[in-house]
């Protein structure tokens, strides 16, 4: 929720189109998703499992998986540079030291067979020409820098010898290393404890507030989002359905499927928060699943799911309309404000209260 | 195994006389097993117990020279095989298949047949330039599977390169299965060289190697035992030794529900079940 301390834009994502070859011709799981992250922003994307998220991000470091491809027409420009125009050298000179990526599963994503500090020194090592000592030296430094106590003797343990929670520590000290100034973490808290969540959001945060570096935060907790962005983009069926700084996002949601996630956030109070006669104590859930890429509806992707659809819904495809300052939505209701009555979402909400 | 290679490098000084020395042509000649000569000599009144752990530094020398270019050659392919782009590894994978096709004995008797006696270490090429093929789709097979994995992303993210990628964060993960097709590709080579040199196409006399041991004895087994069964238990024993290390290898890297599963193999029976019967 900072402001922006450096308002150029950093990393502009234009169109950006990720297919996969399926029995009828190409998927389009990531469709047409554009964005911009300031130097020192946080921004939050959001959305239900499948929406196409990860692979958004995975192609901003081009490693979206085989057979799946990053279609031409689009451009992610980087600090000015288009990076679907680069080499492979060009690009692992990107990859580590400007921007870098932190997974959701450190237990997976942290190589069993090396020690955590030979993990961090690599990649020092494969960036900057310096000896083995100084890179293993910045490895320690940057372990008790995210908070490892004893560092120097954790740094020759194997991922296996750490708790879930220190093994996502190491993974972060791997991406801030070398000082990015784009961090991509998706679902950094996804795979550990409660308690464990907080404290790593909390190290998240100091340590962007200490290197001014941006950071793309992929969740699926909206609990996350209010804790760390400063924008929102949420996304549904590879596309971005509503954009906003995360107060107005809060207040007034304007895409139905934003609704939905905001209801569906267990709550303490939930009973008195959410509608005065929704049943108390149940978790609000929006009915059905994300279409498969290969089956969208016509029209609005949504409307499937959407307690407010009408024909037009069907007809038309929504384009993202200007709701406010940097906030936009992709919803027909948006021009027609009077098809939102209260009865139908409560009515929606009540049948699939689970 | 170990006191296998241990005799090999110890040889020269176990063996109790010189392998090529003609001791005796008349006196020493054709002798059965003794105090002096256990393995008996044979017709250049050579001890056959010395020629046989000589051998063994030659054959085992061989096998182990040949393993490990050929384990060196099929990773190298496997991981480039796994690595380069959907076309070339097309490609690389059909010439594989080709060379796969092609009986390897058959190539090293053309080779050696035309060619007439080769050099040892020409040798040890040729045989490890024809037994890579199934280590390197053993090592693509292996690396595939290991590339969806992880960690493999996050490196790669962290701006790792592909070579370095394979060497650091593939290759000891390799280990458990090039130490386990090692040890059967030594059992094969050892019984490949001792035919080879059988058929007069290896190792060539005077030098002693298991196989032209059995070549000069094979004539006279009827009235001379010693010359064949003392030199062919020599070959087979390392050969069961590697297989049999193998065996264990596999069983000891293998995922633990194929280790223990179906067909309970004597070096793993289904402990526990039967005094589980009784113990209600």
């Amino acid at each position: 929720m900072t402001p922006p301390r450096d308002s150029h834009t950093l990393l502009d994502v234009q169109s950006l189109q990720v297919t996969f070859p399926g029995a009828a011709g190409m998927v389009r799981a990531v469709d047409g998703v554009s964005f911009t992250v300031a130097g020192g922003e946080t921004v939050c994307l959001v959305g239900e499992s499948g929406c196409g998220k990860s692979l958004t991000a995975l192609s901003l470091l081009r490693l979206v998986p085989p057979p799946g491809r990053i279609e031409s027409g689009g451009h992610i420009l980087f600090e000015g540079r288009d990076l679907l125009s680069l080499d492979e050298a060009a690009l692992r000179s990107v990859r580590g030291r400007q921007m870098a990526m932190i997974f959701q599963e450190p237990s997976t994503a942290l190589n069993p067979v090396l020690t955590v500090g030979d993990q961090i020194a690599e990649v020092v090592r494969v960036h900057t020409k310096c000896s083995h000592r100084d890179a293993w030296q910045q490895a320690v430094d940057m372990l008790a820098q995210v908070g490892i106590a004893d560092a120097p003797a954790r740094a020759k343990q194997y991922p296996h010898e750490l708790s879930g929670g220190m093994k996502q520590r190491v993974m972060i000290a791997m991406a801030l290393v070398l000082t990015p100034r784009l961090v991509i973490a998706d679902e950094p808290t996804t795979a550990l404890d409660v308690t464990i969540q907080a404290q790593i959001l909390e190290l998240l945060r100091e340590l962007r507030a200490r290197t001014d570096m941006a950071l793309l935060l992929i969740t699926h907790d909206l609990g996350v989002v209010a804790e760390m962005a400063s924008r929102v983009l949420v996304m549904y069926a590879g596309r971005v359905v509503e954009e906003a700084p995360v107060a107005a996002l809060f207040a007034s949601p304007h895409m139905p499927y934003t609704e939905g996630l905001l209801r569906a956030m267990p709550r303490i109070d939930s009973a008195q928060v959410s509608d005065p006669d929704a049943l108390p104590d149940r978790l609000v859930t929006i009915p059905g699943t994300v279409p498969a890429p290969d089956a969208l509806p016509s029209g609005c992707t949504f409307r499937d799911r959407c307690a407010y659809a009408w024909d037009r819904c069907a007809r038309e495809e929504p384009v993202l309309y200007q709701v406010g300052p940097a906030h936009r939505a992709r919803c027909h209701l948006v021009q027609e404000p009077e098809r939102r009555t209260p009865h139908a979402a409560s009515t929606a909400s009540r049948e699939v209260a689970a | 195994m170990l006191s296998l290679v241990l005799v090999a490098v110890a040889a020269p000084w176990f063996a109790p006389y010189d392998p090529n020395a003609t001791l005796d042509i008349i006196a020493l000649k054709n002798q059965a097993p003794s105090l002096d000569h256990p393995f008996g000599t044979d017709p250049y009144s050579r001890d056959v117990l010395s020629r046989v752990l000589h051998g063994a530094r030659v054959s085992l020398g061989f096998a182990f020279a040949t393993v490990i270019l050929a384990l060196g050659a099929g990773t190298l392919y496997g991981s480039a095989m796994a690595f380069a782009s959907p076309f070339m590894g097309t490609v690389l994978r059909r010439l594989l298949d080709v060379a796969f096709s092609v009986p390897r004995l058959l190539v090293l008797l053309a080779v050696a047949g035309v060619a007439g006696p080769l050099d040892v270490r020409l040798l040890v090429v040729l045989m490890a330039g024809t037994g890579w093929f199934a280590t390197a789709r053993l090592v693509h097979d292996e690396i595939t599977a290991l590339r969806t994995r992880e960690f493999v992303l996050a490196a790669r993210a962290s701006g790792v390169p592909a070579t370095r990628l394979v060497v650091r964060h593939l290759l000891p993960h390799l280990g458990p299965l090039l130490m386990t097709a090692a040890s059967f590709s030594m059992a094969g080579t050892i019984m490949l060289e001792a035919g080879l040199s059988y058929l007069g196409l290896g190792i060539q006399p005077p030098t002693a190697s298991w196989g032209n041991i059995i070549r000069d004895g094979a004539g006279l087994i009827q009235t001379h035992w010693w010359l064949t069964v003392f030199p062919v238990l020599a070959t087979v024993i390392p050969i069961m030794t590697c297989n049999a290390a193998g065996d264990a290898l596999r069983d000891r890297f293998a995922p633990p529900q194929f280790a223990g599963s179906a067909i309970p193999s004597p070096s793993n029976p289904p402990r526990g079940r039967i005094p589980s019967l009784f113990r209600q």
